[in-house]
């Protein structure tokens, strides 16, 4: 049935055109990398790959944002946590394959931990030496975490900006615990010198084109995921508490379950995407944590069309394109570039790319016969004004015309 | 007969000496040539000793220019003089009176060299015969001194200066030093019983090093007591450690107050989370900086009003500011309160890195006026001036703020629309102007927030981020919309981070009191003093 869906036509079809892109993607590239000689015009450089592998990484993560973002209604500004998260467990690993192979030659402690006078190996590095036990905890771990965090927020109803805050103030809490030596995660320089992953040098092209097509192959089945979570009947409900979350609870539906559902896949997806980005960039340290990448995640997502599933990778490629650029030509600029399109997005496009191409091309028939995923594109900028709290039915019965839109106090 | 004559000189030489300072100054002067003859340090060591002994306060000046190797000997005639080093040649001064007795070569003129053992017997010395000094200061660094490092022989002196002293707090202090002395000296244990009991009143840490170095060379009943002192003076430490840290808590709840009171404003009436709010203390902050190079070039004399001044200009600048971003972003973004928080991010990255071009990314100076700096001590409590002061302006802006919104027409509007936004709009209130107004309210707030931040942080284009996460802490816990709520938010999260500080580090401190917000936000989602009201959601 799902199969059937998505060989259709309308959004799905632009869902089966971006998995296609990405599968190709994961052939062609490592191919124009190695298989071409570097001399021909098709040859694609080795940095490039790296830098296109670390930008689907981000890719990913802003698809995780999205499924709590634009579906659900959840502004996580903590979603960087869950990708360092994720990101650790994966440099974990990374360092356990070292071996005696640092600078100080200890094959069980990791420099650092020599370093720092570790006698012995803390109990939460136990079983990293194991790829498998590694890539259970970059699920576990976000995961968990997510579930925890999320099971006490959603049930005790903490929603819109205050849920928000809470997030930042997770990650900012993560961010200083990571920074502290004895945490055993390598401080403030974090987890770095990588050698090997799985048996093969994490420098040489041919690993990172494979990074690369992990990457490509992991975001196109994210993908998958999210439009099948977001067309099922599951995902319905996630728009419904999207855009009425009370009028949901009182339809008999368990808002928090919903919502906890979607926090903790995103926060998973946002793992993986970490795990991923660690071996291609070669270092993990507390950095990630930071609240201000977490909030340049919801750039992305807010610039390619939150809502949408095409939207955010997009975006995010757009804007991380961008950033490289800038940072390059005109390293003084890009701040103001950064701040001016969060300034811009939220004002001019709040629907984002997709969705001013959807409204460019004004194809009215298409917006309205479209499936669920188009429709709740276009169904943002109205949603967001009648899902807020003064505005919810209970308190304002009737029809209330209201021309623009106003403020509304924190309650 | 030879007795006699013994006899007559000895009494001679008494007269001279209580009669006339000349003869005693000769006397120091026979002693001072001394220094002329000695070959090893011990030598001089006698020499100090011997002039200690004359209990002059004029050999003060001789004694302490040895200590600083400032003390020579003329080749030529082997008199000996204070020296002071000048560009080529030293220039000579009298031992005793200080006077000027020309300029010698460094050839001419040899140093009398001086080990770290003489000088701690010069220091002490020094320290007995400033008991004697006009000055009290002097002679209560002096007590000080002997206190610190006491030794039985000085007894007698202090005994001597007990009696002379008048001033009653001093002569605590000397008699103190005085017990301290008896402790180390062979005075029988009752006598010691009495010193340990006076210098438990004390209760210091001083008088706990003290102590403790007495307890364990004593034994039986004078053990016993000083342990006994020492327990009782740790507990009394203890509470004034609590009272420190409630003080350091205090201080850091005035600096959250502050940086959150703008929030709150903004926050509570018009739901605006103002990520940007971080840079108006910022802005304000480097309002202070313009306006003390302004009066460091221009008018020097006025730089202890220097933050008086930059106080409204700094509020000035931090609400207009305000007021275009309000006119310029927001007011498109009233009900989609988390695109608001986005847009107003953008604005930050802007205005940090506009003041990042402008006054480069480095840290600036910006100093303290005189009335700021320093501090005082209540007990065991040291308390910073600027410390104080910024408590005081952080209650002051609360309390005029406070009037604002509960007795002026302008206040009155705010917290109708805060209340029920349409029904103030049917009663003739024009919300868009209110809006604009306490947008501008807030971030003139934090302005002035940053003029009294710019004394005790760094300020660079960084000072915002450093306090918004807090702010947006504060205004959380202590619930939006209510000013009273920011003031216990503010000042219980400071006090309780303080507290966790001395038991689990700083860092570890902080991670502790987000955990605990974040579980207190789960237990009451719209902090402590949340408004009541009768929606569903909120």
């Amino acid at each position: 049935m799902i199969t059937g869906r998505f060989f259709a036509a309308g959004a799905d079809r632009r869902i089966a055109i971006t998995i296609f892109i990405l599968l190709a993607a994961a052939i062609i590239v490592p191919l124009l990398n190695l298989a071409v000689s570097p001399t021909s015009a098709f040859y694609v450089p080795a940095y490039i790959v790296a830098l296109t592998g670390k930008y689907l990484c981000y890719a990913l993560l802003a698809l995780a944002l999205d499924l709590v973002w634009g579906y659900c209604g959840i502004l996580s500004l903590g979603h960087g946590a869950f990708f360092a998260l994720g990101g650790y467990a994966m440099g974990m690993y990374l360092m356990r394959q070292i071996g005696s192979r640092g600078v100080y030659g200890n094959p069980i402690l990791p420099d650092f931990m020599v370093f720092l006078n570790y006698k012995e190996l803390p109990w939460f590095w136990y079983g990293f030496d194991h790829f498998w036990f590694a890539a259970i905890m970059v699920l576990a771990v976000p995961g968990l975490l997510a579930f925890i965090f999320g099971w006490f927020a959603f049930r005790s109803r903490v929603t819109g900006v205050y849920l928000s805050i809470i997030t930042q103030a997770m990650t900012y809490a993560l961010l200083l615990a990571f920074f502290r030596n004895d945490m055993g995660f390598g401080g403030n320089n974090g987890l770095t010198d990588f050698k090997d992953i799985l048996g093969f040098n994490v420098q040489a092209d041919a690993t990172r084109s494979a990074l690369f097509a992990a990457s490509a192959v992991m975001l196109a089945l994210a993908v998958f995921v999210t439009w099948a979570i977001v067309g099922s009947k599951y995902g319905k409900l996630l728009m419904a508490v999207r855009d009425a979350e009370s009028r949901t609870r009182f339809l008999g539906w368990r808002a928090e379950n919903v919502k906890l559902f979607a926090f903790t896949v995103s926060a998973v997806m946002a793992g993986i995407a970490g795990a991923l980005y660690v071996p291609q960039v070669g270092i993990i340290n507390p950095g990630e944590f930071e609240p201000s990448n977490s909030i340049e995640v919801v750039i992305w997502a807010a610039v390619g069309g939150r809502g949408t599933i095409v939207g955010p990778i997009i975006g995010a490629l757009l804007v991380n394109a961008g950033k490289s650029w800038f940072t390059g030509v005109l390293p003084e600029l890009w701040l103001f570039a950064l701040g001016g399109l969060f300034v811009a997005v939220t004002l001019l496009l709040p629907k984002g790319i997709i969705g001013m191409w959807d409204s460019w091309r004004g194809n009215a028939r298409a917006l309205r016969a479209a499936s669920v995923v188009e429709e709740a594109a276009a169904k943002v900028g109205v949603a967001s004004a009648t899902s807020k709290p003064a505005r919810s039915p209970a308190r304002n019965p009737g029809e209330w015309s209201w021309s623009d839109p106003e403020p509304q106090a924190a309650e | 007969m030879k007795i006699f004559h013994a006899m007559g000189l000895t009494l001679l030489l008494l007269l001279t000496t209580l009669s006339s300072s000349g003869a005693a100054e000769a006397d120091l002067r026979a002693i001072i040539a001394k220094f002329a003859t000695v070959t090893d340090f011990s030598e001089t060591g006698a020499v100090v000793q011997e002039l200690t002994a004359t209990g002059d306060p004029a050999v003060e000046r001789p004694l302490a220019a040895l200590a600083e190797g400032n003390l020579y000997i003329r080749t030529a005639d082997s008199m000996v003089f204070v020296g002071k080093e000048g560009d080529e040649n030293v220039q000579l001064f009298d031992p005793l009176s200080g006077e000027a007795a020309g300029e010698a070569s460094e050839d001419d003129i040899t140093k009398i060299t001086v080990n770290n053992t003489l000088r701690r017997a010069i220091r002490d010395a020094l320290g007995t015969l400033t008991l004697g000094s006009k000055d009290p200061t002097v002679r209560i660094a002096a007590a000080d001194t002997m206190f610190k490092t006491p030794d039985a022989a000085n007894i007698e002196p202090l005994d001597a200066a007990i009696a002379s002293e008048t001033v009653a707090s001093v002569k605590a202090l000397l008699e103190q030093a005085r017990a301290a002395s008896i402790l180390v000296s062979d005075k029988p244990d009752a006598d010691k019983l009495a010193a340990i009991a006076l210098i438990g009143s004390r209760g210091d840490r001083d008088a706990v090093s003290l102590l403790t170095s007495v307890e364990a060379n004593a034994s039986g009943a004078v053990k016993d007591a000083a342990t006994a002192a020492i327990a009782n003076i740790n507990s009394t430490l203890a509470l004034w450690d609590a009272g420190q840290n409630i003080w350091y808590g205090i201080s850091l709840g005035s600096v959250l107050l502050l940086a959150a009171i703008g929030l709150a404003i903004t926050f509570g009436v018009m739901g605006v989370i103002n990520m940007a709010h971080g840079e108006m203390v910022m802005l304000g902050a480097y309002t202070t900086f313009v306006v003390q190079q302004v009066i460091r070039t221009s008018f020097p004399g006025l730089f202890d009003w220097s933050l008086v001044i930059a106080l409204p200009l700094a509020f000035l600048v931090a609400a207009l500011v305000g007021l275009v971003i309000e006119r310029g972003v927001i007011r498109f973004l009233y009900g989609r309160p988390l695109e608001t928080l986005l847009a107003t991010w953008g604005v930050s990255l802007i205005l940090q890195q506009a003041v990042r071009s402008i006054f480069g990314p480095t840290n600036q100076e910006v100093g303290n006026p005189s009335w700021m700096s320093g501090s005082f001590d209540i007990g065991q409590l040291a308390i910073t001036w600027n410390r104080l002061w910024i408590l005081v302006f952080a209650l002051t802006v609360f309390g005029v703020l406070l009037y604002v919104m509960k007795r002026t027409p302008w206040g009155l509007q705010m917290r109708a629309v805060t209340a029920n936004r349409r029904m103030a709009a049917s009663m003739g209130i024009r919300t868009p102007w209110v809006d604009a107004l306490t947008f501008a309210l807030g971030s003139g707030i934090a302005g002035i927030a940053g003029v009294a931040l710019s004394q005790i942080d760094n300020v660079s284009p960084n000072l915002g981020r450093g306090y918004i996460i807090d702010s947006f802490m504060v205004v959380v816990f202590g619930g939006v919309g209510n000013l009273w709520g920011t003031l216990v938010g503010a000042f219980s999260l400071g006090i309780v981070n303080k507290f966790l500080e001395p038991y689990a580090g700083a860092v570890l401190g902080k991670i502790v009191v987000l955990v605990l917000i974040i579980l207190f936000i789960q237990k009451r989602p719209r902090g402590l003093f949340a408004l009541k009201g009768r929606a569903v959601e909120a």
